[in-house]
């Protein structure tokens, strides 16, 4: 490698980590993501310097067409559909570093190169990037609600995800040693086995995963992708993929361990156990209970007449009725009344951490009224209303009620029963995905249930805030 | 040998800073966090650069095409929607820092 190409490598390794360093506040995110991209171009036209000038224009075609689809993908997504989006730029990030040990792959075949790192190396980037790529076409396809709906299992899962692993193990070994394990099977062939293994293992771990539990699973994807570059840099001998690949490999996978420990659900049980809703009883016979059913116009008195500080906490079902700017509208009407409105937000609100963040100030709710968790619970002792929209597992007192044994025990949760009261807008009595009852809906003197959609629920109250 | 050992001293020192960095980030930044790094391994685009320019025959160029054009999918988009998420991020108008000051 050139020492000029080597120098410019490591100038967009150092313009990567500042990138990072400044997305972690909000003042300097945008320009950390400018830097970063930046430190991209860097090693782009590094790279210009040592490849062969006659395979430019396959090049620049190839870039060009990759540029113009991600360019206007990126631009139309809604954000609400954004989860899925990412998901699948990780997979195709994952599918290239597959393609590329493939083909490297076969050329160390031609050269008869025995290097034993590449040997090892070449199949381990190709099962990773594969499982990458397979895994995250799965998850496109159950945000964007195409395919394998809810949890897909079947008998003797585990058992089949564990032969398959082998398996590709076994042909990945087969090709590293020159088909010394089974000699019928060419090394060529053999890896072409492993790509497509590890493609249907990416399928069949990931069908098992509810969609509740997929911003995680793109997440580990994501450390996963990072991984198969880092892999295929040792394949090239390449820094920057090294660097690169490896700092998003082990920060994806601190993300993801952050991500799983607020939901209150442990990694292993995510991926392990195809959990989804396990819907753990309760909700049956508690039907008939009675709630505090109120209209529109009832919570908008409330609401004009004697609250004075609002805790909103908005949930999934805000972003699924596309309820956004609706919950402005409110919001502008409350503050122009004079009241005080604040949001908690739980940090798996939405569809991934931090995306109700994203949903609200897209319509131009200041982040500095969006607060954590921990900052919002002692808000909650001095309110006089929590309104909760479109959520219930984030807010359900029992999750740390030690008689409960739930699947949400030990999950930290808003507690908005401190409010003075709690107004649930909610289409019906039906528990959350985790399948658990909530008993503040039963508390007929504290909450009010206004049964709609998100959207049409948050109109009326306007209105009936207004006219109050 | 010898190159082999250097880019492994590199990978551990890359996990352990990838680690360090994302350590104590508000929640409120995990998606574009996410979706910033999910860019920054499009540098695979680099191997699929190298890949497609020493490939021959065919059938490979083929391969390290379609190799390039992801990698350059996931690096534009990528940085293109977290610019995006991170765009709704607007300066505001008067900074009230209250965490600092509880």
């Amino acid at each position: 490698m050139q020492a000029a190409t080597f120098l410019a490598y490591l100038a967009a390794a150092a313009l990567f980590v500042l990138g990072i360093r400044r997305l972690r506040r909000p003042e300097t995110a945008r320009s950390g993501n400018t830097l970063a991209a930046f430190g991209m171009v860097v090693a782009i036209i590094a790279t210009l310097f040592v490849i062969e000038f006659q395979s430019l224009l396959l090049i620049g075609v190839a870039t060009l067409l990759g540029t113009v689809v991600g360019a206007v993908s990126a631009q139309r997504v809604q954000m609400t559909a954004m989860p899925q989006m990412v998901a699948v730029y990780n997979g195709v990030g994952g599918g290239a570093a597959a393609l590329i040990a493939y083909s490297e792959f076969y050329h160390l075949q031609i050269r008869g190169d025995e290097s034993l790192v590449a040997t090892i190396t070449v199949p381990l980037t190709v099962l990773i990037g594969s499982v990458s790529f397979a895994g995250s076409v799965v998850a496109f396809l159950k945000l964007q609600e195409l395919a394998f709906a809810g949890s897909v299992t079947f008998p003797l899962q585990q058992v089949v995800n564990a032969i398959l692993f082998v398996g590709i193990l076994l042909l990945a070994a087969n090709a590293a040693l020159d088909a010394a394990i089974l000699s019928f099977l060419p090394p060529v062939g053999s890896l072409t086995a492993v790509l497509v293994a590890s493609l249907v293992l990416g399928v069949l771990l990931v069908i098992p995963i509810g969609g509740a539990d997929m911003p995680i699973v793109i997440s580990l994807l994501n450390a996963f992708t990072g991984l198969a570059a880092a892999a295929s840099g040792f394949v090239l001998e390449n820094y920057i993929l090294i660097i690169g690949g490896t700092i998003v490999g082990a920060s994806g996978t601190i993300l993801t361990r952050l991500m799983s420990s607020a939901l209150g659900r442990p990694l292993r049980k995510i991926i392990f156990a195809g959990i989804a809703a396990s819907g753990s009883g309760g909700s049956e016979q508690q039907e008939d209970r009675e709630v505090n059913d109120v209209s529109a116009e009832e919570v908008g008195e409330y609401l004009a007449d004697e609250a004075e500080k609002v805790v909103i906490v908005p949930g999934y079902g805000l972003a699924v009725a596309q309820a956004q700017q609706a919950m402005r509208d409110l919001v502008e009407t409350l503050e122009s009344e004079g009241k005080e409105v604040l949001f908690g937000i739980h940090p798996v609100a939405g569809r991934m951490p931090g995306h109700m963040n994203v949903l609200l100030t897209e319509v131009g709710i200041p982040y500095e009224k969006l607060y954590d968790l921990e900052d919002i619970n002692p808000e909650f002792d001095d309110a006089n209303a929590a309104i909760i929209v479109g959520a219930n597992d984030v807010v359900n007192p029992s999750a740390h009620d030690p008689e409960v044994e739930s699947p949400i025990s030990g999950m930290p949760v808003l507690t908005v029963e401190n409010a003075e009261h709690v107004i649930f807008i909610k289409r019906s009595l039906s528990p959350g995905f985790a399948g658990v009852d909530n008993p503040l809906f039963y508390d007929t003197d504290k909450t009010m249930m206004l049964f709609s959609d998100a959207k049409q629920g948050l109109q009326d109250l306007n209105e009936a805030v207004k006219s109050s | 040998m010898q190159e082999f050992l250097a880019q492994l001293a590199i990978f551990v020192i890359a996990a352990f800073l990838g680690y360090e960095l994302i350590s104590r980030v508000p929640n409120l930044l995990h998606t574009p966090l996410m979706s910033a790094t999910n860019a920054i391994h499009g540098v695979i685009l680099v191997g699929g650069m190298i890949t497609l320019s020493t490939g021959t025959g065919v059938p490979i160029k083929i391969v390290g095409f379609v190799a390039v054009f992801f990698g350059a999918l996931n690096v534009v988009g990528g940085f293109w929607v977290t610019n995006r998420m991170l765009g709704m991020f607007r300066p505001p108008v008067r900074r009230v820092k209250r965490r600092e000051e509880g």
